[in-house]
């Protein structure tokens, strides 16, 4: 009896798994067909390369009451997580993502990231990036560089900001002047996420 | 008793074997060998055997070393897998798609002895260059890496917009290669980035892939003109910034920063992965002809070792008799 059960179980999930990749490879094969189809035509001989769908891990379904997080950078990458709600710093001010959000697409700048499952607040520093918000409640966001808020050392970034408002202030090209406001104004941000 | 040594001469000394690589170093000595000497020298094949395992050693030690290299690198690599995906997924990926000003970036290594990655990258990089030239559409390259430099100045010269090489002198990070990326976003005029480089599957396996970013009027361009992958693009508010194009030219730079970063990291490791696999090949064979020279250098001793017994035996015969 015990046996027949996992064998029913198995063929079923079998079943499952060829329906899934008949689905997926189809997606694949549309998107990429007229490359495929020139490159056959003009080197016959070799293998078209991949191309980075072909390696896309898959994509976060929706969930209707919950916020599903990607957060990237170029050393880490925290994926796939539900919480309830994300506080980006965009250009245009702190924004408050909520499942259900619409459609967006906007630019970070240097400041708090924090991410809220319910009575947990997690707190990151994003230096600058992006953020997709998807209309299935999936948020992308993409950061040159994020670090948890607590492995900044509040010491180091007092002596650098007195370095470089000094550094501003005897600038004497636009380049010299520009490079120094950038790193005053991250300065500013990661002071004030650490005192608030 | 000279004549004899040299009528059954190198035949019967030299093993039987179809592949002989030995053969040719030690035909020039023969005759100075077998010229006033009765006995067979064996210095020429002791000196063949010591340079093989020399050989043998420098490629283990190779071979260690890109494996270390290896494991670094590949950890890096895979956190680095991420950052592209959201932008495939908003962006979708066109590999089809018809510009004006193609842009090939051929990532290569700066380093030789890791087997066929490079000429991978360059094949695909001349078969994409010959799929996007056309009457009014032009296509140029850009390389990075010593190695798919030099192939492709070969044929190609004129095409060449810009090189970069030296890129692994330091660990790579991702400062570094937002420098160059941001060299190639000044100095090259595009309407599509087709990167190339050798994604990492396995120590064995690496993948020749190429990834596409477009310039951001074609992104609008693509966009407004709906159908595929773009068209979904609409749909999304975009803010910050004064105007949309603004926003999206920052959006394609980044990604093509981003993108950069993984290929430059996936190409690095499959480098290493392909010395690796290369070195470890090639000590085989110092090792399998090693055990042939060996074979010979015994057989020749005890064929000389014979020849004098022979000779002192019929020599005291010949007195008996």
């Amino acid at each position: 009896m015990i046996r027949r059960a996992t064998t029913g179980l198995l063929s079923r999930s079998t079943v499952i798994g060829v329906y899934h990749r008949q689905l997926s490879s189809i997606e694949v094969s549309a998107a990429d067909e007229l490359f495929m189809m020139a490159w056959k035509r003009i080197m016959p001989n070799l293998d078209p390369p991949k191309t980075p769908l072909a390696f896309m891990r898959p994509r976060p379904s929706s969930i209707a009451s919950k916020l599903t997080v990607n957060l990237v950078s170029p050393y880490s990458e925290f994926s796939n997580k539900e919480v309830d709600m994300v506080i980006v710093p965009a250009t245009t001010g702190q924004m408050g993502i909520l499942p259900g959000h619409m459609a967006s697409i906007s630019e970070l700048k240097p400041g708090v990231l924090s991410i809220h499952d319910g009575n947990d607040v997690k707190k990151y520093f994003v230096s600058s990036g992006f953020a997709f918000i998807h209309s299935n409640s999936v948020v992308d966001i993409m950061a040159a560089e994020a670090v948890p808020i607590e492995q900044v050392d509040p010491a180091s970034v007092q002596k650098q900001f007195t370095e470089f408002t000094q550094k501003l202030r005897s600038a004497s090209t636009d380049l010299e002047k520009a490079e120094a406001q950038i790193r005053v104004d991250v300065l500013v941000a990661l002071n004030s996420a650490l005192s608030g | 008793m000279a004549s004899l040594g040299r009528g059954d001469s190198p035949a019967p000394l030299i093993s039987p074997q179809p592949i002989n690589p030995h053969r040719s170093s030690i035909s020039p000595a023969e005759d100075q060998a077998f010229l006033g000497v009765r006995s067979i020298s064996t210095q020429i094949v002791r000196n063949r055997m010591k340079s093989v395992r020399n050989i043998q050693k420098i490629t283990k030690a190779m071979k260690m070393v890109a494996a270390s290299k290896l494991r670094a690198i590949q950890t890096r690599a895979e956190n680095s897998r991420g950052l592209w995906q959201p932008f495939t997924a908003l962006l979708g990926d066109t590999p089809s798609v018809d510009v004006k000003k193609n842009v090939i970036v051929t990532i290569s290594s700066d380093k030789g002895l890791c087997g066929g990655i490079n000429s991978t990258s360059v094949k695909i990089s001349r078969a994409l260059h010959k799929l996007n030239s056309g009457p009014d559409k032009e296509s140029k390259y850009v390389v990075l890496g010593e190695k798919a430099k030099a192939q492709l100045l070969r044929d190609s010269k004129k095409d060449i917009e810009l090189c970069l090489t030296e890129l692994q002198k330091n660990p790579l990070n991702y400062t570094q290669v937002s420098v160059i990326a941001d060299d190639v976003l000044k100095n090259v005029e595009y309407d599509a980035l087709r990167i190339v480089f050798n994604k990492f599957q396995s120590v064995v396996s690496f993948l020749p892939t190429t990834a596409t970013v477009l310039s951001p009027e074609v992104v609008e361009r693509e966009a407004e003109s709906g159908g595929g992958k773009l068209g979904e693009l609409d749909n999304y508010e975009i803010e910050g910034g004064e105007t949309k194009s603004e926003v999206l030219q920052n959006l394609t730079e980044f990604q093509f920063s981003c993108v950069m970063f993984n290929a430059v990291l996936e190409n690095a490791c499959s480098e290493q992965g392909a010395r690796m696999s290369a070195m470890d090949s090639s000590s085989r064979n110092a090792g399998d002809m090693l055990d042939r020279l060996t074979l010979t250098y015994n057989r020749t001793r005890q064929a000389s070792i014979t020849t004098e017994l022979i000779e002192i035996i019929s020599g005291a015969s010949a007195l008996e008799g």
